[in-house]
């Protein structure tokens, strides 16, 4: 017996699996980006501009640095939740 | 029956220095080499999980609370957070890396191009990496700990 929950699930499923699928197909080819300045521009200026030798480190923790801080608040927050829940496991 | 066997607690109290040793090297270095705050700070947190799968969670849990590491992941929250905002204060911007070129602290610039890597370099990529190192140990190891606490058996808990 197919309910009508069971076709709703497979449709959105194939919904998004196609989204999946087309993006996959139109992307463009691993390392020829379509614009290069960023990259380049990095690459050339990072040693001098943030004085650290591992260009990924000073893009991780200075030009995108935003993004650094987005990650600590998840694992403080994943943290602060993990030990609210059991901490009430104690006893 | 608290842990593992002495073979396994002896062995694990082998490795445990070298494990974290090499954790504090990968952050440090963090700025020169493949690596970081969030990579070291994994590494030794699983090295303290590893002590704490052959010793058993009641026997960490006498010795380290994890209010204490709470407090640790806290503080190494409010350290990056303070360093983005004196980027702001002495800079120009928020996370301006404000100790380039001062010569100072960290603040040496390498010559460019491939070279010898020199530690004393980086501006505040180094103390930002210490100050999320410091936050995923002690959180890490928190989560473990706690969970590990939390799922130990009835006749453990006696």
């Amino acid at each position: 017996m197919i309910s009508r929950r069971d076709i709703a699930a497979v449709l959105s499923f194939s919904i998004v699996a196609m989204f999946f699928i087309f993006g996959a197909l139109i992307i463009h080819p691993f390392g020829t980006p379509d614009e290069t300045g960023m990259d380049d521009n990095i690459i050339t200026n990072a040693q001098t501009e943030t004085g650290a030798n591992n260009a990924v480190t000073s893009v991780v923790f200075d030009y995108r640095g935003f993004d650094t801080l987005g990650e600590a608040t998840i694992l403080f927050t994943a943290v602060a939740a993990v030990i609210m829940v059991f901490r009430r496991l104690k006893k | 029956m608290s842990g593992m066997s002495k073979i396994v607690k002896t062995i694990s109290g082998i490795a445990f220095p070298f494990i974290t040793i090499y954790g504090l090297y990968v952050i440090a270095h963090g700025h020169l080499t493949p690596g970081g705050g969030f990579q070291g700070g994994a590494i030794v947190a699983s090295g303290c999980a590893m002590v704490l799968v052959s010793y058993g969670s009641i026997w960490i849990m006498d010795r380290v609370k994890e209010k204490n590491l709470s407090i640790l992941e806290s503080l190494g929250a409010i350290c990056f957070i303070l360093l983005a905002i004196l980027g702001l204060g002495f800079g120009t911007v928020f996370f301006n890396n404000f100790l380039v070129g001062t010569n100072s602290l960290f603040g040496v610039v390498p010559a460019a191009g491939s070279g010898l890597a020199d530690i004393n370099t980086g501006g505040v990529i180094p103390l930002m990496n210490f100050a999320v190192g410091l936050k995923v140990i002690a959180g890490l190891f928190g989560i473990v700990l706690v969970m590990a606490y939390a799922s130990r058996t009835k006749e453990e808990k006696k």
